[in-house]
């Protein structure tokens, strides 16, 4: 049988604000355990929370972004159970109101087309801190400087149907909530972390088949891991005639595969109900222009403009604006270059990002600036200098040997459109070779190849290949 | 000296008729002498109280008091205090100090106030007659066998008895003025949000309130003046001045409006009762009041919703009492499980453990809707049912408690008989609006309490209200013999 | 509404309680009897009405970001039954 995956994803992203959601105590990851944990944090007797309006401001900016409405009135509402690393035995959340309502985002895939994800709504919440399961002589340590965090859940609607999309679509949240400043992206630090709701059903049926909720994922490799794990355990289960049973399952990277987790399950009813203690969120129009005028252009608005703007496939543009960095850097580089936005692109997202790639450097870190890799594109299209010779180029330029100007200079690397001194350079080379010009002229038209090479490798590669061609036609012919 | 009035004190301390110091030792005497019988404290706090009579002292001295700085008063040990342990009547809480301070104690203390000591409650303020608390029974000072009313029973006790000159109290349901009616004091319950909850033990964080308890309506609106104001950690607490209570006092009550509910008075009130209710009522008439008939419909369902929205509330609010960073510990845990279920088992009594089942069971999977939906959707008939009885009266009188105090052990056996003890006081919280108890008469020898409920942030009426009344009678002057 | 032994040991789970075998009967009683008392809010019909979950209507106020609480660790496990290393222990968590 042809089984159809159907995926949905539900994001956290932690909110880069200063202090956490309910209290005044600091975000900063990486300190001692349990100094960053106030009295409200640690859930202590009579002390209360007060909201953050940052985590607000922050939740709108990704309303905004995504083409949602953001709630005049949202609720916070307290999701009951049991947990040491959740001190005051309920979660802050929010449930049958959330801040951020229905949006979408579109996602570019391998083979260059785009399709669009629906976000069903985001909604804010606090995180809870961490156990530690280190030996204290058997026990578990609570370390509770996470706890109060503020975390914006991104729920997804289920319009995955491959790991890869669900790749594609965090990396595209991932790239989002940067560019906006709303979160660091940091997913070695916990910073941006999903769960994955995995199902499969005969392909043509409507109607979904049951899914495992995949906790615990924090990297773009695991998600399509665990993604495709959970699949096969899903058709191996389905057609050897057994049931998919609804349940949370934790990803294990080490062994690559996903266990249930029972006792989670295990009486799962957080009684939901609004907390009294928080008023409800009132959002207005004025609040949200503000945060309006304050938004970065956005990816797609972004991808679609360099689409229009220097005519580039939606996939380059999408390639492009994968960061506000990388964009920058682009449309940097595209300013210098002269009117050569597409040779532009080329150079970006092939032999720099390949360099980059290799010695594991972000945009920022460029060797190469902007203003370099504009200037060296400026001069092939000048033809000053020609392609391959721009290799040359831009590997000395990585190399930090000056700019694309000084090392043409420097190399002696400037192209040769002198037409006389390129028709010497054939003259000696015809007269140097009768019995392949002889060949030649009988009809063997591959041996034209074999002139423009001589010519090069006589001009070191720097005579204008153009005028090679030309010019060699235009001798032979005289023959 | 431990009859005067805060004025008359103030006045004294002023004067140099007596220091600070001098009051706090009197009254750390009457709690050593009489203390142990009523059980009305749970901790003393004797050392700091004279050092803070000290303070308060120099103050005066350096012509820098206020009205009430160096006066003595008591907290109900829900309140946290800073280096004093704050039990809240509760085995789970009996080895907590917590390392901050209550926005109420803060203020108080700001203001110059001594404490004197932290006074007993029903665990968690969850009872109506200071039954529940781990730290024993708190004994009515007008008959030691009968109970004081809860759940700020020991504060009520306390000041009934002089041993201090005010005390605090929170009212959920009734916890300030319930107990003030069974002990013959004067309490009042702010408007929800009058008063910052920071620092508070929650019970039910949208009924919760926190107000004095004093020996007259005066008293009253000199502490409450003090006591409340905006509060940046409280969420649920109004940003909006607070008016100068005393001011209001004097103002005569020609064509205040008074409104008696029907429902109050209907064939379940008690004759005798009725008659001290009556009684005040025609005291109101003779200033020059106007007595207006009105309906409360839904009184009846105030009770069943309460004891669906407060456990709700309550369940989730002590969850936090988990045994992992502070409160009781079971001995050797099995498993976490086992840390759980044993260390709240333990540490929680019988009460607190019912309403959180209660509460837990009513918002649980299949059954929200039908109790606490249903219970908030009650809450709002209830509240508009004040709301439009405030569009024809100025305030609304009742009696505060259906009876004089029972016995001791008399309803511990039957919870349902004890909530409705709090049938006229539940409905005031759950609309959030401010209700009073003023001493009115005596029944069997015990004090009856008489109910003045106002509209939001009307508290400038009700104290007015209610020291015009104390102005023509001295049922809050009387103090029972044994303490007197 | 009556709830049985099962009922009340379900809840008590749910809320992590200890109830003794001892007392399950007489909590099954006295909660069923709690039930019962709430049941009468079933007099009252509420379709369409709004359920209020604040005495007053007001909307959350909004604090700046800021940190302003500093380190308060070694006051707050003055109070924790066990500690170490700046973390509180309790039994072994099995994921």
């Amino acid at each position: 049988m042809e089984w159809e995956v159907v995926i949905g994803l539900e994001i956290h992203a932690q909110l880069a604000t200063q202090s956490k959601i309910f209290s005044a105590a600091s975000t900063a990851y990486g300190a001692e355990p349990n100094t960053q944990a106030c009295a409200v944090d640690l859930g202590l007797p009579g002390v209360l929370p007060v909201l953050n309006e940052q985590a607000v401001v922050m939740a709108s900016r990704f309303g905004l972004a995504i083409g949602a409405q953001v709630a005049p009135r949202s609720v916070f509402a307290r999701k009951n159970y049991f947990y040491p690393d959740l001190p005051k035995g309920y979660q802050i959340s929010q449930f049958e109101l959330p801040i951020v309502g229905q949006g979408s985002i579109e996602i570019e895939l391998e083979d260059g087309s785009s399709k669009t994800i629906g976000i069903t709504r985001a909604h804010l919440e606090e995180d809870a801190g961490k156990s530690l399961h280190e030996d204290f002589h058997d026990m578990t340590g609570v370390d509770l400087n996470r706890a109060g965090t503020p975390l914006l859940e991104i729920v997804s609607e289920p319009d995955m149907r491959s790991p890869a999309e669900a790749v594609a679509y965090m990396k595209k949240i991932h790239s989002l909530v940067r560019y906006i400043e709303i979160c660091d992206g940091n997913m070695q630090e916990g910073s941006f972390r999903c769960d994955a709701n995995v199902s499969i059903r005969p392909k043509g049926q409507e109607e979904f088949g049951t899914r495992a909720e995949l906790k615990n994922i924090n990297s773009f490799r695991f998600v399509e891991k665990a993604i495709q794990y959970e699949i096969e355990r899903q058709i191996d289960v389905l057609e050897g005639g057994g049931e998919v049973v609804q349940e949370t399952r934790l990803y294990d990277s080490a062994k690559n595969e996903t266990r249930s987790m029972r006792s989670k399950e295990e009486a799962n009813d957080y009684r939901y109900f609004p907390d009294p203690d928080l008023l409800p969120l009132e959002v207005d129009a004025a609040f949200l222009e503000e945060v309006r005028k304050t938004l970065p252009e956005l990816p797609d608005e972004k991808k679609h403009r360099f689409m229009k703007e220097y005519g580039l496939s939606a996939y380059d543009a999408g390639v492009l604006t994968a960061s506000r960095e990388l964009a920058a850097y682009y449309e940097d580089a595209a300013s210098a270059g002269g009117d050569q936005p597409k040779l532009v692109a080329n150079w970006v997202s092939g032999e720099l990002a390949a360099l980059l790639n290799k010695n594991n450097l972000d945009i920022t870190e460029s060797p190469v600036s902007a203003a370099m890799l504009g200037g060296l594109v400026k001069r092939i299209a000048d033809e000053t200098i020609s392609g391959k010779i721009a290799k040359t180029v831009f590997e000395a330029m990585w190399n930090g040997e000056g700019d694309a100007d000084a090392i043409i200079e420097s190399k002696g690397l400037k192209q040769i459109t002198d037409t006389g001194a390129i028709e010497k350079v054939i003259d000696d080379i015809i007269a140097a070779n009768p019995a392949q010009v002889e060949q030649l002229l009988a009809g063997k038209d591959k041996l034209m190849g074999f002139f423009v090479g001589q010519v090069m490798k006589a001009t070191q590669g720097k005579a204008n290949p153009g005028q090679v061609n030309s010019l060699l036609r235009e001798k032979l012919k005289q023959k | 000296m431990h009859t005067k009035s805060l004025a008359q004190l103030a006045q004294g301390l002023q004067a140099g008729e007596f220091t600070s110091v001098e009051l706090t030792h009197r009254y750390l005497e009457r709690i050593d002498e009489f203390g142990p019988d009523l059980n009305c404290f749970i901790t003393t706090t004797a050392d700091l109280a004279l050092q803070q009579a000290q303070a308060a002292d120099a103050r005066i001295a350096a012509g820098e008091a206020g009205p009430l700085t160096g006066i003595p008063l008591a907290h109900k040990d829900i309140f946290c205090t800073r280096g004093v342990r704050t039990s809240c009547g509760s085995r789970m809480l009996d080895n907590f100090i917590a390392p901050y301070e209550s926005n109420v104690s803060e203020q108080l203390a700001r203001a110059g106030m001594v404490m004197l000591g932290k006074t007993n409650m029903d665990e968690f303020a969850m009872g109506s007659s200071n039954e529940t608390s781990y730290y024993g029974a708190v004994k009515n000072p007008w008959n030691l066998a009968a109970v004081p009313g809860g759940s700020s029973g020991g504060s009520a006790v306390a000041v009934a008895a002089r041993l201090t000159p005010i005390a605090t109290g929170t009212d959920t349901g009734g916890s300030i003025r319930q107990p003030a009616a069974l002990c013959g004091i004067t309490g009042i319950k702010p408007t929800y949000g009058r008063v910052s909850r920071y620092g508070m033990v929650a019970f039910a964080s949208s009924l919760d309130q926190a107000g004095p308890m004093t020996q007259s309506a005066e008293d009253a609106a000199l502490v409450l003046g003090a006591m409340a104001g905006f509060d940046q950690r409280d969420s649920t607490c109004v940003e909006q001045p607070v008016p100068d209570y005393m001011a209001g006092l004097e103002q005569d009550l020609k064509g205040l409006r008074i409104g008696l509910p029907k429902e109050y008075f209907s064939d379940g009130l008690d004759n005798e009762m009725a008659r001290v209710i009556d009684d005040a009522i025609a005291v109101f008439r003779d200033l020059g009041a106007e007595l207006v008939e009105i309906s409360l419909p839904n009184t009846t369902l105030a009770v069943p919703t309460y004891y669906v929205v407060a456990p709700a509330e309550c369940s989730s609010n002590l969850s936090r009492f988990d045994g992992v960073r502070y409160g009781y510990r079971c001995e050797d845990p099995q498993d976490l499980e086992d840390l759980y279920k044993r260390s709240r088992g333990e540490g929680f009594g019988d009460e607190v453990k019912r309403r959180i089942m209660i509460g837990t069971y009513a918002l649980s999977a299949g059954y929200y809707d039908a109790y606490y939906l249903k219970a908030q959707q009650l809450r709002h008939l209830i509240s508009d049912d004040f709301k439009q009885a405030f569009e024809q009266v100025d305030v609304i009188m009742g009696p505060t408690s259906p009876s004089v105090a029972f016995n001791i052990g008399e309803k511990s056996e039957d919870p349902v008989s004890m909530y409705l003890s709090d049938i006229y006081t539940i409905a005031v919280n759950l609309a959030g609006l401010p209700g009073m108890s003023v001493p009115a008469g005596f029944i069997n020898e015990l004090p009856a309490g008489l109910q003045i409920i106002g509209n939001y942030f009307d508290e400038t009426r009700l104290l007015n209200v209610a020291h015009q009344y104390q102005q023509q009678t001295d049922w809050h002057r009387r103090i029972p013999e044994q303490f007197s | 509404m009556s709830l049985d032994a099962d009922d009340v040991a379900k809840i008590a789970h749910l809320a992590r309680l200890e109830i003794s075998q001892d007392n399950v009967a007489e909590y099954a009683r006295n909660l069923s009897s709690i039930l019962d008392l709430v049941e009468q809010m079933s007099a009252v019909s509420t379709e369409g009405v709004e359920p209020m979950a604040h005495p007053l209507s007001l909307a959350q106020r909004l604090r700046p970001d800021v940190v302003t609480e500093t380190d308060q660790r070694d006051a707050f496990q003055h109070n924790g039954p066990q500690v170490e290393a700046g973390l509180y222990l309790v039994p072994k968590v099995i994921e």
